[in-house]
Parts: C-alpha cells; sequence; structure tokens
C-alpha cells in the first residue's frame, strides 16, 4: 500500500467533523497497511504495550529507513499507520527532526501518544527514533 | 425501599464529568471505585484542622490526630467484625497486606510444604505465593477452574493434605466476577491445618464481610475499591497468629526498646506497622465505611443485582459478543470478548463515547492463558450506575461492533 503522506493525513482527518468518521478513517488506514507475516511476529520484535501488543521491522535502503509494523489491534494498527506516514522512507535525519508530538496535536490525536497511554505507541516512537540515532552515529 | 440512585449520584462530584462533551459513564469500579463528597470532606478537614504526627503526642493537635486515626481503625475492625482493633493492620493496600502474609510464610516454609492458589489470581495474590515459594523451596499447587469461571471444589479438597501450609485464594475474581464459597473453602483448609489468607480487594466493596463467620486467618483488602482514598488498605489477621507473625519493615513506631546491637519489637498492631502511617487515608477510609454503612445495605444489594441483571440481558440479545467468567453467583463484572475486535479496539471507541472500561489482562496473564484469551474487555460496576447506564454501554458497543466489523 502506497501511504499517503502525512500532510495528506493531516488534511484528510481535518475534513472530518465528527469523531465517528475520524475514527472510521483511522480503522480504514489500519485495515490497508499489510501487517506481518505469523513468522516475522516474533518475540525480538514485540513492543509490549499493556493492552495491545506491536511488532516492528526495519531495514536501511539507500540510506532509509523502512519499517514494517503489526498490531492485533486495528485502531493501534491504524494509528501505527499514522506514525509510518511520518517516519518511513525517511533518512534518520528527517526522522529525528520530526515532531512527532507536534503532528500529533495536529491530528487532535495526542491523546494517543501520551505515554501513559499502554497501546504501545509510544514505544514505537522511541524505538524508530533509538534506530535512526543508531544510524546517524 | 428502593435505592435513590439520583440522589447517590449527587454525592460523587466526579460523576459530573463531561468527556468530549458527553457525560461521563464510569464502569471502571473494579479498578477503583470514586469518592463520595464525605470521604473528600474528612480528608480536607483533617489537614485543614488537627493535622499532626500520631502516637508521639506531646501536644494537643497529635492527641486529637491519634485519637481519630485509632477511632479509623475501630471502625474498620467492626465493619468486618474482627475480634479486636489490634487485628486491624493499616497497610498501602491489599498489595502491601498480601506482601506481609507472603514475607512472613517464606521465613516458616521448607522445602516440601505446599500453598495452594486457584487459575483465578490477580497477580497481587499469585507472585507474592510464587516468591514465598522460590525462596523456601515450597511448592505452588493451583486449583483450576472450569469454562464458567467457578472453582473445582472437589479439586480443591483432594489438594489438601498435611503438607499443606497455606491457601491463599480471592473473595470474589477481579477477572471473572465470581464470589468465591469463601467459607466452605476456609474450613476446608482449616481441616488440614492449613493458614487460610483471603484476598478481600474486590469483596470488601460489596458489603456483609464477617471476617470471624469466614474462619479465615487473613482477609486483606484497599481502601479504594470500597469508596476510599488510594494509598490505605487493611491486613485483618487472627490475633494469635499475628501476635509472632514475623515483622514487616523495621524502623520507628514498631519498637518497644532499641539498642545499638539489638531491638525488642512492639506489640500488635503497631509491630506491623513500622513509620509514619498514611493518617489521613485511614481517616479517609474510615469516613468511606461510615458512609457506605449509611445507606441502605438491602437496597444497594438489589441494585447492584439488578445492574447485571440487564447487562446479562443485553449481552445474551447481542450477537458476536461471549461472556467470559458465568459463574452462578457472581458480582457487577462483566468480561468479554467481541468477535472480531480486540478488546483495546473496543475501549477506544467506548471512551470516545465518555465510557470508561478496563481492557487487557486484568492483571491476571495466568487465568488469562488457561482461558485461551488474550486479555477481556471488562465492565464493573458500582452502587451509583444506573440502568440507562448500563443500556448506553451496551448501545456504544453496538456501534463499536459496527465501526470495527
Ligand atoms: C482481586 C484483586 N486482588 C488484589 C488487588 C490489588 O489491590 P491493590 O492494587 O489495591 O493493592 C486487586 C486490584 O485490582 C484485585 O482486584
Amino acid at each position: 500500500m502506497q501511504l499517503p503522506s502525512s500532510q495528506d493525513i493531516i488534511d484528510d482527518l481535518a475534513f472530518f467533523d465528527d469523531w465517528e468518521q475520524r475514527y472510521q478513517y483511522i480503522i480504514d488506514l489500519g485495515k490497508a497497511l499489510p501487517g506481518l507475516p505469523e513468522e516475522a511476529r516474533t518475540a525480538d520484535r514485540l513492543v509490549k504495550g499493556c493492552q495491545s501488543q506491536v511488532w516492528l521491522v526495519s531495514r536501511s535502503q539507500n540510506g532509509r529507513l523502512q519499517f514494517d509494523v503489526d498490531s492485533d489491534a486495528i485502531i493501534v494498527q491504524g494509528l501505527l499507520a499514522l506514525v509510518l506516514a511520518a517516519y518511513n522512507d525517511k533518512t534518520p535525519r528527517q526522522i529525528l527532526d520530526f515532531d512527532i508530538d507536534q503532528y500529533f496535536e495536529a491530528l487532535d490525536l495526542e491523546r494517543h501518544i501520551t505515554p501513559t497511554r499502554g497501546n504501545g505507541l509510544r514505544a514505537i516512537v522511541a524505538k524508530i527514533n533509538g534506530l535512526a540515532r543508531n544510524a546517524v552515529h | 425501599m428502593s435505592l435513590d440512585v439520583t440522589a447517590l449520584r449527587q454525592q460523587f462530584p466526579i460523576l459530573k464529568t463531561q468527556i468530549d462533551g458527553k457525560p461521563l459513564i464510569y464502569l471502571d469500579n473494579a479498578a477503583t471505585t470514586q469518592k463520595p463528597q464525605a470521604v473528600i470532606d474528612a480528608l480536607v478537614e483533617f489537614y485543614t484542622t488537627c493535622n499532626a504526627n500520631v502516637h508521639r503526642g506531646s501536644h494537643h493537635l497529635s492527641d486529637e490526630a491519634t485519637r481519630r486515626y485509632e477511632k479509623a481503625r475501630t471502625t474498620v475492625a467492626r465493619f468486618i467484625n474482627a475480634n479486636v482493633n489490634e487485628e486491624v493492620i493499616w497497610t498501602s493496600g491489599t498489595t502491601e497486606s498480601l506482601n506481609i502474609v507472603a514475607h512472613g510464610l517464606a521465613q516458616k516454609l521448607q522445602s516440601g510444604d505446599e500453598v495452594i492458589i486457584t487459575e483465578m489470581e490477580h497477580h497481587a495474590n499469585l507472585v507474592t505465593w510464587q516468591q514465598a515459594c522460590i525462596k523456601s523451596g515450597a511448592s505452588l499447587v493451583v486449583i483450576p477452574i472450569s469454562e464458567d469461571g467457578e472453582l473445582d471444589l472437589a479439586k480443591f479438597k483432594a489438594a489438601l493434605n498435611n503438607r499443606t501450609k497455606l491457601v491463599a485464594f480471592p473473595h470474589v475474581s477481579n477477572a471473572l466476577g465470581t464470589i468465591n464459597p469463601i467459607k466452605e473453602m476456609t474450613a476446608m483448609a482449616k481441616a488440614a491445618g492449613a493458614l487460610v489468607s483471603v484476598d478481600g480487594a474486590q469483596g470488601i466493596a460489596h458489603g456483609g464481610v464477617d471476617v470471624q463467620a469466614i474462619g479465615c486467618d487473613f482477609y486483606s483488602f484497599s481502601g479504594h475499591k470500597l469508596f476510599g482514598p488510594t494509598g490505605i488498605g487493611c491486613l485483618w489477621g487472627r490475633k494469635d497468629v499475628l501476635e509472632d507473625w514475623p515483622i514487616w519493615q523495621t524502623g520507628g513506631e514498631m519498637i518497644a526498646d532499641v539498642e545499638y546491637q539489638q531491638t525488642t519489637f512492639g506489640t500488635l498492631p503497631f509491630r506491623l506497622e513500622a513509620g509514619t502511617p498514611n493518617i489521613s487515608g485511614a481517616i479517609g477510609m474510615a469516613a468511606a465505611i461510615d458512609w457506605f454503612m449509611g445507606l441502605d445495605q438491602h437496597a444497594i444489594q438489589t441494585h447492584e443485582k439488578a445492574l447485571l441483571t440487564r447487562a446479562n440481558e443485553l449481552a445474551a440479545d447481542m450477537q458476536g459478543l461471549r461472556l467470559i467468567g458465568t459463574a452462578k453467583n457472581k458480582v457487577g463484572i462483566m468480561s468479554f470478548l467481541l468477535d472480531g475486535a480486540h478488546p483495546a479496539d473496543i475501549g477506544f471507541i467506548l471512551d470516545r463515547q465518555g465510557i470508561a472500561i478496563r481492557t487487557g489482562d486484568n492483571c491476571a496473564q495466568p487465568l488469562m492463558k488457561r482461558l485461551n484469551i488474550p486479555g477481556t474487555a471488562r465492565a464493573s460496576f458500582s452502587i451509583y450506575n444506573t440502568i440507562e447506564e448500563v443500556e448506553a454501554f451496551f448501545r456504544a458497543l453496538k456501534k463499536a461492533q459496527t465501526m470495527l466489523a
């Protein structure tokens, strides 16, 4: 699937005026995002959330980082699609420079990325940033 | 007389909260209950009028604080029908209470001894005993439950023997809502000569706990699940057992005589209460009990039953909904799964509609594994919930089902 850009997503979500449409959009994004095959959902790739689980696979291609993710919860998968729209196929520098909190605020979804939410999203963001930092050094 | 729920709700300021413009529907009562104004007032009043440290009284305020703090102990003792006040030990909550028992037990256990628990434990009533067994070389024996979430009493009885040193079980399961036959189980365990520790975290809020009638040795509970503050709870233990139970923490308040190389410890209840206690918490917890006991107990029990009955009716009508925990004898805790919907997704969509439920493993990972499920969504009802809220919850659930389909 071709992910929309982070700006496209901000524009799309701004267009909806009720929460149901917004959540439906996120659910649909989650459904469209290809997950990981069973055998790729290994323990070392698992980012444990308290309520849902998230797996992350990364590789580097031509100086850009590529990510594949999966979650057992569809809304988390949709939120991950939003995260990947910002981070996927970007250089480590671009990743480190991106303000994810501001992005989620612009999406009016900041509550989902607060550290207190046990959905694994924050942990994924930290992991991606860690990978980017390693790549820069 | 039936319960005037509208008037009851007026006493809980937080229930007026709006979430995203929708009235809060609080259905996470098994995690913690909300606090009535009477409890909030008691906390404010304590700090406003008589804050001082207790049992160090050389002045008026300290005497007054000590008087109220010890009166709170009496309130708890009466509430659970303890024999004497010294049997009530203040703790930070159920978890600390269970740790006091497990820590002491670990010193008494030897390899070959057995500790019995059940498949329906909260981690607090599992990891504690597990670690005591690991330290001492004793074995942990786990009694199975049925698919409905009822304990297998025949297996329980069969597991008891002269190596059984302690039996631990929950009064009520936080994940399944099952009310266990604790008197019967205690009698069986006592006949085998074992100590009995009841995890009362979920049992206490439903009233009518009588530790003498139960016949157990320990009963642990938290204030916050009983309309009281967080950070306060109790360990009730039989006096003859607690009197020489291994000390828990050491420090001030729990001593009689201190020299550099040795200490004589104090007597009950202080020997198990080191340091400055949670004074306001104890007073707040007593205020919660006084408030609770001021309610018509029969009316609130009828109301709680009505909420669960209505929820069960609506659950039976809902396609794709599977209840987790269908014991005959249950409190208003409803764990469930929806076909094709992850509990976390259900939680997200309910939250957006102002409805607070719990999702996840319910602090009972081995139980989830035993039931072969990743976790559940859980709605838990309290006395201030209304039938309308239960109905709104199911409407919201249907919306979640449609959106996630
Ligand atoms: C059955 C059960 N046991 C123990 C506990 C632990 O209680 P606390 O966290 O108040 O110490 C809980 C709380 O959820 C519980 O439900």
